[in-house]
């Protein structure tokens, strides 16, 4: 340690890192990555105010990676029992277990999971730097080059390779019951492959069955997932119906229960979906109580007579189930999701963004201001619908999932680049897995094919693949993408989807160059298909820690089931309210004050259906105003003689306070 | 002598009527010379323009104040021609006649109703009226595509019936209209729509159509439907996604609704409201006090139409059916139909006088009766660039017809909901004004050119409702209904002087150029010098076929091409789960119940567990790591076989 020390701050007096730079060809690895998002250089030197571990690291960064690689490699022959650095293996990080001599002096260091990882290049949504993590019991403790740890540590040295937050699957179906049987993975099965692929968060979506309680339904998912998730979790209730009890039961997710974001329906006729009334009122209630409004966005109405055409035209595979859920129904329903949510100021959040018409929308009305989230999915951001014409039965009907995948191959390409601008916001995988047998529940008739597709353990390697390699983003972005969004939507941030002093340790080391394919044969789902089946990607985790501990080191997974831990979320995440409280300060009404109306009035029935104004009947102001306005009381003199014979004796006219109008005559 | 075309070079005099407005739809100098087929009177004109003797002596009747002559026959001349008032003969010599292609000269010689003759030199009987029009425009008369008259609404009935109405749209170049039938919810549309021929026969004093506007759903309406094109000549219909609980349709009933449309070859129209969301926000702003006219406009907000347009345009694609928007009132909804056009969909936009001509700031007038005249639905939007944002639209050909949404109520009607905004009936005036506004706010302006005029106030809607040539344009055999358009003249329209019975005017004080001089309805003379002489009851029923050209090549041509195939695959042979069938647990698959496909699907399975088999003995299936039975075969399919259960 002390002569590694030496050696820096010999360095240090050498050369300012600054000076330098120029010039040399050589990978330098302390500056970062010339993206869109880089922020200028030492911008942040006095403007962050609750992240001291920040300067420590900035000051960390005036040090040459040159010399610090040196010292890496001059230190990794030391400590005993470490594999052979293998220096020529780019690839490898190397963990260190502790001496005999410290574990002597930590007796308890199995427990209490202290962690040490060294020359990490940290990856942050705003920045990334060079700097060692120290984690103490499922924590970050300290950031920053020199750190003074406690003996004993488990150390990894991250030879440069970028350290990033865990990423978060914000849309997840693990154990969805489906009429008697269940998704093939569990909530351990799920989540060992969330881990495997990078993830070490899930938000699960509870899916009570209509007309039964959310609570009870928020119930079982939390016991099923606590038995058996590997990873940190965190729960999305869907309001499957609508009525005064799901109202209280709402609230009391909110307040007690940790539940923010509540899905609803427009699509599945009949069984899930809301109508438009309905949806105003979910969002008015959502947007007063701090809740973000999330959406299934496709109209149910529609599909419902698609598939019968499609049924009667004799088409009853897979194609089917494409054909009769064209991309506009999608971006119909997008649209009518964001002017309702407009109406009621709720911020609004798209759930399975699978086509350009529907991403389109969503970025149409982020630029007209409206609070509104899109989530792509793996499955969309990495394949298309292509396959739903496979002459495989079983394999097209993998595929099979509500948005469907866009038979445009140009779609992920598409949502890619949306999601490189900042269009779309967070990814998720809605991974959701049905074994062939179950999926041939429909082998007759393709409305009967459950619905769902993996993506879990494919969604940051496919991400990284598809927008990071191509360019299209930098690794900032990708970390707020896969991580940072996610958190900061289900007001988790900064605890999740940052990598700082007091954030959960839940961290990947990347590995940018590892090139994959992925296969049914290896996946961690227990699904026979997959639909990125044979693609080659680059980017992998390379080691992974959940709560502090490594749960994947050298391409081998250690998890433990029912270790993962509820998040509760709470309500009015700044990330999306505090845009709305503004608003809603500016959305006050106000009448025009005006003078009586005191001509005459024409006699009208309310017979059945007789006017075109909506719900006169039920106006609720309507009866105390008349009975006001009969009742002859009077702020003004005596009347207008003029025109007294047309007007009843008793009525008089109110003044205005922006003076006497005179309502019947010519302005 | 020079040629007509070299005098007016140069000179910078305002009156050069044989010049024609050099607007961007202007055609070529000379390019229809040999070009135009039908229309044999055109050569006629063409020949006699290169003499251009006339155009001096035009010159010198251009100085003297606007007016036409208007010359009966002489007495000798009558002698010969006895029944000269009854078989209604004119003659209009020297106007320039403009139609949506092309302005021209001619003289134009009408009998019985029928545009007869059209060139010069024509060869006319003695004794026909004549009117000199002193090369001023003649344009088709326009075809108000939407109005109210006479519209029951409560037990009130809107203030213009059809003898006021008409004689409105007559004083304001307008020769036709097409009226709306609104049935009642459980009233048959045959008997709203002999209800509504019955009024309109008694007392329209122009040509007439109806739309039926569909208020409700189910078999029996789509009957009457067919019955209505098939043997009543009405070929559009309206439906509503706006008025919750009254007229309102849900998606799946449009859906069904644009199906029958396009199977029967209408148009579809759609009033595009959300009225759920209409219904919700009115609730809320009555819970907040607001009860005055203000309030219509703020449960109203533009968002709210341009999604049901967006909707409508989705359901119209998914049917294959040709849409159109009635009153398109704000920027959202035209930037809708203008996109939607842009990606190949069949839809017609029409923005109203109103729209066109004024904005929702009336709204919040502090006279109450005044903001109440503004109500209709869609309102008017309160942003005040609308009105020129839309007539741009209009002028480009992103919006293509234009109504006036006529339905005024006087304001002892309005104060029906003089404490409750959602109680003010709706509807304002335009009938009488739409030709004039448009005329000042586009043609004056310079977006548009006289013939797009033609085409946006008659021509198109002419074509779009199949009436077209008969109406909409100016050629031999169709109606003798024309305009003799006066460019120059000045109007201030006012509640005053309009030909409505209502109190207000939307349009109060408002100055327009540009005005009809002379209408000429069904050959006859209405209007001229200002004074209407219309005739209550004169007006025809005009019906219309099914398949208008104009929207209906394209979508047949779509239909052909919309053809769907499966994909031929062998059967599936691998193990199935079980499924339970308790409600509890259904399938979030919608309409799973009432599939109609479903119960084919038995004799499939049938089939499939008979052990029949093409493909003769198979020992192809080494994936097969599931148990079957002996009997399964795989059939083999027509693209080969499909190795049904391993990794593809």
């Amino acid at each position: 340690m002390a002569e590694r020390r030496a050696q820096r701050v010999k360095a240090e007096e050498e050369l300012p890192v600054y000076l330098a730079r120029p010039g040399t060809a050589d990978q330098v690895p302390r500056q970062k990555r010339g993206g869109l998002f880089c922020s200028v250089e030492d911008a942040f030197d006095s403007k962050t105010i609750d992240f001291d571990a920040l300067s420590v690291g900035q000051r960390g960064s005036r040090t040459p990676r040159t010399v610090k690689r040196e010292a890496g490699q001059g230190e990794t022959g030391s400590p005993a029992g470490a594999e052979s650095p293998a220096g020529n293996d780019a690839h490898k990080v190397q963990i260190c277990s502790s001496g005999g001599k410290e574990t002597l002096q930590n007796l308890e260091d199995e427990k209490s999971d202290r962690l040490l990882i060294k020359g990490g290049r940290i990856v942050n949504d705003d920045q990334s730097f060079h700097a060692d993590i120290y984690m103490e019991d499922g924590l970050i403790k300290q950031i920053g080059d020199n750190l003074i740890v406690p003996g004993g540590v488990k150390t990894i040295e991250a030879n440069g390779k970028m350290v990033i937050p865990g990423g978060i699957d914000i849309h997840t179906h693990f154990q969805m019951p489906y009429r008697g049987t269940t998704t093939v993975d569990d909530f351990a099965q799920g989540s060992k492959a969330a881990l495997a692929g990078g993830t070490t968060m899930i938000v699960d979506h509870v899916i009570p069955e209509p007309g039964s309680s959310l609570l009870e339904a928020y119930d079982q998912w939390r016991q099923w997932a606590d038995e058996k998730a590997c990873c940190d979790y965190s729960l999305h209730v869907d309001v499957t119906h609508w009525d005064d009890s799901v109202k209280q039961e709402l609230d009391n997710l909110i307040k007690e229960k940790g539940v923010n974001s509540f899905q609803v329906y427009m699509a599945y006729k009949d069984y899930y979906q809301m109508s438009n009334s309905e949806l105003y009122e979910v969002f008015t209630f959502l947007a007063e109580r701090g809740g973000i409004a999330q959406i299934h966005a496709e109209n149910g109405e529609i599909i419902a007579k698609e598939q019968g055409r499609m049924l009667q035209m004799g088409i009853t595979g897979p194609e089917g189930h494409v054909l009769s859920r064209p991309e506009e129904l999608e971006a119909e329903a997008v649209f009518r999701a964001v002017t309702i949510a407009s109406q009621t100021n709720c911020p609004l959040y798209v759930t399975r963004v699978m086509s350009k018409s529907a991403a389109d929308i969503i970025s149409q009305a982020r630029k007209k201001g409206n609070v509104v989230f899109g989530e792509p999915i793996t499955a969309s951001l990495g394949t298309d619908g292509t396959h739903y014409w496979s002459k495989n039965w079983a394999k097209a009907a993998s595929f099979v999932t509500s948005p469907p995948l866009s038979p445009d191959p140009t779609t992920p390409d598409y949502l890619n680049t949306l999601l490189a601008s900042g269009d779309l916001s967070v990814t998720g995988s809605a991974h959701c897995t049905f074994s062939v047998a179950q999926k041939a529940i429909g082998k007759d008739d393709f409305t009967q094919i459950p619905e769902g597709v993996n993506g879990v353990e494919e969604r940051m390697v496919l991400i990284w693949d598809k927008a990071v390699t191509t360019g299209k983003m930098d690794e900032n972005m990708f970390v707020a993408v896969t991580s940072t969004n996610a958190a900061k939507i289900l007001n988790l941030y900064p605890r999740k989807g940052r990598i700082a002093v007091g954030s959960d340790a839940d961290l990947v080391i990347w590995d940018t160059d590892a090139v994959r394919t992925i296969t049914a044969k290896t996946h961690n789902s227990a699904a026979e298909y997959n639909v990125f089946e044979g693609m080659e990607l680059r980017g992998a985790p390379l080691v992974v820690i959940c709560q502090g501990k490594i749960v994947l080191e050298d391409g081998n997974l250690h998890v433990t089931c029912g270790v993962g831990r509820f998040i509760p979320c709470p309500p009015f995440p700044d990330f999306a309210y505090k845009r709305i409280k503004a608003r809603k300060q500016l959305a006050v009404l106000r009448a025009v004050p005006r003078g009586m109306y005191d001509g005459p009035v024409s006699e009208f029935s309310m017979s059945r259906g007789g006017t075109p104004s909506a719900s006169a009947r039920t106006s609720p102001t309507k009866q105390p105003v008349r009975n006001l306005h009969q009742s002859g009381f009077s702020l003004a003199g005596p009347p207008t003689p003029e025109d007294a014979p047309i007007r009843p004796p008793g009525r008089r006219i109110v003044v205005p306070p922006g003076g006497r109008s005179n309502i019947t005559s010519l302005s | 002598e020079v040629p007509p075309f070299f005098h007016s070079v140069g000179s910078d005099s305002p009156n050069r009527p044989r010049q024609k407005f050099c607007g961007v739809f202007c055609p070529v100098e000379g390019s229809s010379e040999a070009k135009t087929l039908d229309f044999d009177a055109l050569s006629a004109c063409r020949g006699r323009s290169a003499a251009g003797g006339r155009v001096i002596d035009r010159q010198s009747d251009i100085s003297q104040p606007r007016k036409v002559e208007i010359r009966e026959s002489t007495g000798k001349e009558a002698l010969q021609n006895l029944d000269d008032s009854q078989s209604d003969r004119l003659l209009i010599k020297g106007a320039k006649i403009v139609n949506d292609d092309q302005s021209f000269y001619a003289d134009i010689y009408m009998e019985d109703g029928v545009i007869k003759q059209i060139g010069e030199n024509l060869i006319v009987p003695g004794g026909v009226k004549t009117i000199d029009a002193h090369g001023r425009m003649l344009l088709p008369g326009g075809i108000d595509v939407h109005t109210r008259f006479q519209m029951p609404d409560r037990g009130m009935t809107a203030a213009d019936d059809f003898y006021q109405g008409t004689k409105a749209a007559l004083a304001g170049g307008t020769t036709m209209i097409i009226d709306h039938v609104v049935p009642e919810p459980g009233v048959s549309l045959m008997s709203a729509f002999e209800q509504w021929r019955e009024w309109a026969d008694g007392k329209s004093c122009c040509d007439y159509s109806l739309h039926v506007d569909i208020t409700e759903w189910h078999k029996g309406i789509q009957e009457e439907m067919e019955t209505l094109v098939k043997d009543h000549g009405v070929n559009s219909f309206l439906v509503y996604l706006a008025y919750k609980d009254i007229f309102q349709l849900t998606d799946a009933q449009v859906y069904e609704v644009f199906s029958v449309i396009r199977d029967l070859g209408a148009i579809a129209q759609v009033h595009a409201e959300n009225g759920d969301i209409v219904a919700e926000e009115q609730r809320r702003i009555l819970e907040q006090g607001i009860t005055g006219p203000e309030g219509h406009v703020l449960s109203h907000p533009e968002e709210v139409e341009a999604e049901a347009v967006n909707r409508a345009v989705t359901v119209a694609n998914q049917t294959n059916c040709p849409l159109y928007v009635t009153k398109v009132m704000s920027k959202s909804a035209a930037d809708v139909i203008a996109q939607a056009r842009k990606k190949g969909t069949v839809v017609y936009g029409e923005p109203i006088t109103a729209s066109l001509g004024t904005d929702g700031s009336h709204y919040w007038s502090k006279n109450w009766a005044k903001a109440a005249a503004f109500v209709t639905s869609p309102p008017l939007s309160p942003d005040p660039a609308t009105p020129d944002y839309l007539n741009s639209l209009l002028s480009c050909g992103d919006l293509q017809v234009t109504g006036s949404a006529h339905c005024p109520f006087n304001t002892a009607q309005r104060a029906v909901g003089k404490d409750d905004f959602t109680l003010i009936p709706e509807g304002v005036n335009g009938t009488e004004e739409r030709m004039s506004i448009i005329w000042d706010k586009c043609v004056v302006t310079g977006k548009m050119d006289e013939n797009q005029f033609v085409a946006v106030t008659s021509t198109n809607a002419a074509k779009i409702f199949n009436l077209y040539p008969r109406k909409g344009r100016i050629a031999v055999g169709s109606d003798a209904d024309l305009v003799l358009w006066d460019p120059d003249v000045t109007k201030i329209i006012s509640a005053k002087s309009h030909n409505s019975t209502v109190e207000y005017n939307i349009f109060e004080g408002l100055e327009v150029r540009g005005g009809p001089l002379v209408v000429i309805s069904q050959g006859k003379i209405v209007l001229e010098e200002g004074t209407l002489h219309a005739t209550e009851g004169s007006g025809r029923f005009v019906a219309r076929k099914p398949f208008p050209d104009y929207v209906y090549k394209r979508i047949k041509a779509r239909s052909r091409l919309a053809e769907l195939r499966g994909v031929p695959r062998g059967l599936y042979d691998g193990p199935v789960c079980e499924v339970s069938v308790t409600p509890k647990t259904m399938t979030p698959v919608s309409s799973a119940k009432t599939s109609p496909a479903k119960q084919p699907s038995q004799p499939v399975r049938n089939l499939h567990q008979s052990g029949f088999s093409l493909s003769g003995h198979t020992g192809a299936q080494i994936d097969d790591n599931v148990p079957r039975r002996n009997t399964q075969r795989i059939v083999a399919p027509p693209g080969g076989r499909a190795n049904i259960t391993s990794l593809g």
